[in-house]
């Protein structure tokens, strides 16, 4: 079932200046996404950095308000907006607040610094009314080992724990207020990878014990990979590709979702491909995206005609589950 | 060699402590501060005579009697600077108290909401900060009637500017944290955000700039009662007994009258600027050892 639906999603940020100050342009962060999570699944996102995929992660988790575009929750649309009353079969952010949450990529700066872990945990539980005063310690306790701490890390300060111990205090608060939908915004980049593998197995885990649903945020594919069922690949504020993970990741339809996977450096030199694609060139501007299809500017396969019209979001022909936005994606998929 | 101390585990109130004993002045500045506080308090305990009563001569040098003197009218000089000092930090504690309070509050509202509350609150600040400080309190004076608690509002309500600023500040660099945003996600309520979060977060930097609101505040209690706008007579405060070095006779022939209040003042203020000194050292989570 579908948990949660993206149609059109935008969010434009205003660049001011000028002598007078004035909007002199758009960093068009999002622009135009839509997708679904699929409940129970894992979708993972991937992009270079400044591709929107950490914007479209806030968005979702109610943390920025979007420009344009509807969401649809369970079903019914969403407002997105923070002080928007829900309407008629409309819901509104807060009653859904507890359902949607986050586990942040900065381990260090997610918890209070002068807070110890039971009030950090406690408060909001207790403030939703998910556990009284009196129960409060034993759901804390059953939490911690959840995420395979001690009961003793209760009384402790956030840096008394090392940075893997507190991404998995991180995946407690965000799990105290039993929710459906977990938006992991790159929860593995800032650890060790020794460390990483521990916290994605937990999060692996976590998610099939509890039958969650996770959007799992990356910039390595590595991690993505190991996780995720399906997958996004983000490009200038667009989904390029959409599919299977399996499936996406050897079969990559779109030139940029190749070059992504190629870019992954092989340990064993000999099984290197004879012949790497290699992107030249940074990523255009958010500001100004260029014409047509957004990679063209790079695109080693371009032709003319993808300077001229922007293509959409489509099924491949031999597999409806795989999206992609190339006209020529059959043809490289082919290759 | 000394023994090294075990300090991967001690709290965070442990590391300032620890931290804050290294600096021998603040040590040193704190025992002077605390016997001043605690001899102001103790005043009427003891002090010799009532320090608005005429016990002895004119402007009697000091004596057995009289341990720093009588000055002009015969009242005893050391009863009285134990009264003003009391009212000297009574004036330093409520006016540092009233403009942290506005600080704190303005600078929470521009910091976190932004935008046109943002602007509209930095430009009253800057108008309020650019304005010549001394004028604006001497007007103020003029217009209320001037006295212990007029001065102590006054203070109260210029001193704010700074403490706005720093908390604005602090906010917006806060407001961007992690652990903000999960609460936002976590969906608690905007009081919670402001003064369980965010605010807890800003307190040590809030505590030094306190200290040195603190000193000026006593300062400039000094100053406008020297001027005659400030504590009046009979109350004594340490700027109204300087009144007294107006007259070039006292200067010269009588510094009974002037020194000791002088003295007071200038201790008082080094004193509490070196304890938000080594406060400001001690509370810097960066400062490492």
């Amino acid at each position: 079932m579908e948990l949660m639906r993206v149609e059109n999603l935008k969010k434009y940020y205003d660049i001011r200046g000028g002598i007078v100050t004035h909007t002199i342009g758009q960093v068009r962060a999002v622009d135009g996404v839509d997708f679904s999570i699929q409940e129970g699944e894992i979708l993972g996102l991937v992009g270079e950095s400044g591709c929107g995929k950490s914007t479209l992660g806030q968005l979702l988790a109610g943390l920025l308000v979007p420009t344009e575009g509807t969401v649809y929750y369970q079903g019914k649309e969403l407002s997105l907006h923070p002080k928007k009353r829900a309407a008629d079969g409309k819901l509104a952010l807060k009653d859904v607040r507890t359902e949607i949450q986050m586990v942040f990529q900065d381990s260090y700066s997610s918890l209070n610094p002068r807070k110890h872990v039971y009030e950090i945990l406690a408060q909001p539980m207790l403030y939703h009314k998910l556990a009284t005063k009196d129960t409060i310690e034993k759901e804390l306790k059953r939490l911690l080992e959840l995420v395979g701490l001690p009961s003793a890390a209760l009384s402790k300060y956030p840096h008394e724990f090392s940075g893997g111990q507190r991404q998995r205090i991180g995946i407690a608060k965000a799990l105290s207020l039993k929710p459906k939908l977990i938006v992991c915004d790159e929860p593995v980049s800032a650890l060790d990878v020794s460390i990483q593998a521990q916290i994605l197995n937990l999060i692996l885990e976590l998610q099939k014990e509890l039958g969650l649903t996770c959007l799992f945020i990356a910039h390595g594919l590595g991690a993505v990979r190991y996780v995720s069922d399906r997958v996004a690949v983000m490009y200038l504020g667009k989904i390029v590709e959409l599919g299977a993970a399996r499936e996406l990741f050897f079969h990559p339809a779109h030139p940029y979702t190749k070059a992504l996977t190629q870019a992954v450096p092989i340990p064993n030199p000999t099984k290197r491909p004879a012949e790497e694609m290699i992107l030249q060139g940074e990523a255009a501007s958010a500001v100004h995206p260029p014409k047509g299809c957004r990679f063209h500017t790079r695109c080693p396969y371009a032709r003319p005609s993808c300077g001229k019209e922007e293509p959409g979001l489509l099924p491949l022909p031999h597999n409806k589950d795989h999206f992609v936005a190339c006209p020529y994606a059959k043809q490289l998929s082919q290759e | 060699m000394t023994k090294k101390k075990d300090i991967t585990n001690e709290t965070y109130m442990q590391t300032v402590l620890r931290r804050f004993r290294a600096h021998r002045l603040a040590k040193i500045s704190l025992v002077v501060f605390v016997v001043l506080c605690a001899a102001a308090l103790l005043a009427p305990v003891i002090a010799p005579y009532d320090p608005d009563e005429i016990v002895g001569a004119f402007s009697a040098p000091p004596s057995r009697e009289f341990l720093l003197g009588t000055d002009q009218i015969g009242r005893d000089v050391f009863s009285r600077l134990l009264y003003a000092t009391r009212v000297s930090l009574l004036v330093g504690v409520l006016a540092t108290l009233i403009s942290t309070v506005i600080g704190v509050v303005l600078g929470l509202i521009a910091g976190y909401f932004g935008g046109v509350a943002d602007m509209i609150l930095m430009r009253f600040t800057d108008m309020v900060m650019s304005f010549p400080y001394i004028l604006l309190v001497l007007v103020a004076a003029a217009i209320f009637r001037p006295g212990l608690w007029s001065i102590i509002l006054i203070l109260g309500f210029v001193d704010w500017p700074g403490v706005a600023r720093l908390v604005r500040g602090n906010v917006l660099s806060l407001r961007e944290t992690n652990f903000v945003k999960g609460n936002l996600v976590a969906g608690m309520p905007l009081r919670h955000i402001l003064f369980s979060e965010i605010l807890p977060n800003t307190v040590a930097p809030i505590l030094v700039y306190a200290t040195s609101v603190m000193a000026l505040s006593m300062l400039d209690e000094a100053a406008l009662s020297f001027l005659g706008m400030g504590v009046q007579p009979p109350t004594a405060s340490l700027g109204n007994m300087l009144n007294g070095a107006q007259s070039i006779t006292v200067l010269t022939k009588q510094p009974w009258l002037w020194l000791p209040p002088g003295i007071l003042i200038v201790v008082l203020v080094i004193s509490i600027n070196f304890i938000g000194d080594a406060l400001r050292d001690a509370l810097d989570p960066s400062g490492g050892k």
